[in-house]
């Protein structure tokens, strides 16, 4: 208990959301007389957390949009206050929950360094000392005397992760999602910066969708849904249950085949796109079938198709003209079946696949169809990355060199 | 108290950056910049001056009644810039309300610093006409200062109470406008409090109870003329004093705990 740096107990936090906001004078003489049935619904953002952060823990927190994640970083950032219940935290917190807060586009980029650096608490003798490592981090010495509003926004986002890192020597650090913003480069620096941190004994909190960070870079993590803690625990854990709620709930909210758009001259119609199995464990391969019908003559039609993951991202794919697997010609009327055999090299989650179906050598769409199927991955191996082949392992005897 | 001492620290800190970008940013791309906090009451100064003071005559019985007008005009501008700022004033750092967490007082704070700032240069100008004119400085002068503090606690007390009520009651700001104009007049600025104390002497007893025209009538006596009517003057007795100072401390210590309250839930309600 007493290397807890973070102690949050039966947490609830409320808003109230009138139904109709009484935010002027008016407001309030109009609804005296109806005072006894002012209406506001309650809503619960939090109910009854409790957990606990020990010092030097990289600790994530997930969850999906709206479950409340980042009330409570607001709550553990000081900024909201918590309905009931407690929160001790025992340390100097700095939110990162944007960067750049305060940034004001009519004062220079030096100006600015030093109104953020005095937004987070450091004096300005202290952001000049290091004021020479925040422009050199940044990349941005011949930029400093321009005002912030002639920067381009990475500039800006770079002089504020600049000023954010080198200045925060705060115990605890706070970060929302401050990685979705920027580019792989950015991204990969600020995991440096974290890493950093985390030998230093920094505690750092992280909010995160991104179940590839949370598992690579925290050792226990929590899951809020619908308001409440899930499950706290090993960062793997909870996050192969993150992806296993999403996967339940779409379960539940069927999918139909109108959720998806497709176009095209219609020369050629997709009948039915099945995936088999829907559900993948560990098997070798997953089955595409692909029906169509050819609803006028056509020439040298070219049938393709693409999965995709949960977040949109191309996996793979290929078609018949790569193949080589020329087909001359369909007759009105014609049907014709493919099935594709892709081995499974996913990784957990959802995937969702696009069918095509082109003439004239692929030069003309006739019906594209975009998520007309969709299917499931879980694996009893996982790793943190795009795709998981079945990689084989053989250790060789350990020799001796003497 | 090592917390304590934090926590000021940071509050200090945060200030003088606040002071500063607010300075900064008032007066950039404006030719005159600075200039324009004086030239503002020396304009109002010169209009009412000719409209009363020459055409109406109002005054006449008031020895340097120029300087009289002009430091109302000067001690009442502090006041309104002070209050009128604060009202949209924690509304306006919204943004970074809900992103950090930081003392919030220090917002209207900083707004006031600026006030304060133009109302010492103002002072300064006040204090050339009077060296100009040759109304002589006596050594009651030094009571302009605690006047100053209670002027200036007074408006950072009704500051901080506008900017909290405004997050919750967006018309607060046209009733504020709409009491401005009204106070205006029902404080002896331009007009000498003698022409209602004459006829109505009731009535002028009531309107001296408000802290801004004890105040204001205060300043007058002390550093220009003591033809002024003050607040002991009007009531023949020195006790009197003590109620715009009671309500004034009253208003300070509501408005504390009714901002202390609101200030944490700013961020949620804004």
């Amino acid at each position: 208990m007493t290397d807890s740096i973070i102690q949050v107990t039966n947490l609830d936090k409320d808003f109230k959301l009138p139904h109709e906001r009484i935010g002027t004078i008016k407001g309030i003489f109009t609804n005296i007389f109806s005072f006894g049935n002012r209406k506001y619904e309650i809503q619960h953002a939090l109910k009854n957390i409790s957990f606990e952060v020990k010092k030097g823990e990289f600790f994530g927190i997930v969850g999906r949009n709206g479950s409340g994640k980042s009330t409570l970083l607001k709550i553990l950032a000081g900024i909201y206050q918590p309905t009931s219940g407690t929160v001790f935290v025992n340390g100097k917190v700095i939110p990162f929950i944007e960067l750049g807060v305060g940034f004001n586009g009519e004062l220079t980029g030096r100006e600015n360094v030093f109104l953020n650096g005095a937004l987070m608490g450091f004096s300005e003798k202290e952001v000049q000392e290091k004021y020479e490592d925040i422009v050199n981090f940044a990349g941005l010495e011949r930029f400093m005397d321009q005002k912030l509003k002639n920067y381009s926004s990475g500039m800006q986002v770079r002089l504020a992760f600049s000023v954010a890192t080198r200045l925060a020597e705060s115990d605890i650090l706070l970060i929302d999602e401050v990685l979705a913003v920027g580019d792989i480069d950015f991204q990969r620096r600020c995991f440096n910066y974290f890493k950093v941190m985390k030998k230093q004994g920094k505690t750092i909190i992280l909010v995160s969708h991104d179940m590839d960070a949370i598992r690579e870079y925290c050792e226990r993590a929590m899951l809020i849904e619908r308001n409440q803690v899930l499950l706290t625990g090993p960062s793997y854990k909870v996050a192969s249950e993150y992806n296993h709620i999403f996967v339940q709930d779409s379960k539940r909210d069927q999918y139909s085949a109108k959720d998806s758009t497709r176009w095209g001259d219609g020369k050629i119609k997709h009948l039915e796109i099945l995936s088999s199995p829907k559900e993948l464990k560990d098997e070798k391969n997953i089955k595409i079938t692909v029906k169509a019908e050819a609803k006028q003559t056509v020439d040298n039609p070219v049938f393709g198709f693409v999965i995709k993951s949960a977040s949109g991202q191309n996996i793979l794919g290929t078609n018949t003209s790569i193949k080589r697997q020329s087909i001359k010609k369909l007759r009105k009327g014609d049907l014709i079946t493919l099935d594709w055999l892709v081995p499974n090299v996913f990784t957990d989650g959802m995937y969702y696949i696009d069918v095509s179906a082109q003439r004239e050598n692929g030069t003309l769409e006739c019906d594209w169809w975009q998520d007309a199927a969709r299917f499931k991955v879980f694996k009893e191996e996982r790793t943190p990355y795009n795709i998981s082949p079945d990689v084989s392992l053989h250790v060789h005897p350990i020799g001796n060199s003497g | 108290m090592k917390k304590l001492q934090q926590r000021y620290r940071y509050s200090f800190i945060l200030l003088k950056q606040l002071v500063k970008t607010d300075f900064k940013l008032r007066y950039q791309n404006s030719v005159l910049g600075y200039l324009w906090s004086l030239l503002k009451p020396l304009a109002l100064f010169t209009i009412l001056y000719i409209i009363f003071a020459k055409f109406l005559r109002l005054g006449a019985q008031i020895p340097n009644f120029s300087i009289y007008l002009l430091l109302g005009i000067v001690l009442w501008g502090f006041f309104g810039e002070i209050t009128n700022g604060s009202v949209m004033s924690i509304v306006g750092k919204g943004d970074l309300l809900r992103k950090l967490n930081f003392p919030r007082y220090n917002i209207v704070l900083a707004g006031s610093f600026s006030a304060l700032i133009n109302l010492f240069f103002n002072l300064l100008v006040v204090s050339i006409f009077m060296i100009y004119k040759g109304v002589p400085i006596k050594p009651d002068a030094l009571l302009f200062l605690p006047i100053i503090i209670e002027l200036y606690m007074f408006s950072l007390a009704l500051a901080f109470s506008l900017s909290a009520l405004y997050v919750k009651f967006r018309d607060v700001n046209f009733i504020w406008e709409v009491i401005m104009q009204g106070a205006f007049y029902a404080t002896p600025i331009l007009y000498p409090l003698s022409l209602i104390a004459d006829k109505h002497k009731f009535a002028a007893q009531l309107l001296i109870l408000n802290p801004l025209a004890q105040i204001i009538q205060d300043a007058r006596y002390i550093l220009v003329t003591d033809k002024t009517l003050t607040i002991s003057s009007l009531y023949g007795n020195s006790f009197a004093r003590l109620i715009p100072i009671f309500v004034t401390l009253l208003i300070v210590i509501a408005s504390s705990i009714y901002f202390r309250k609101r200030s944490k839930y700013f961020a949620e309600e804004i």
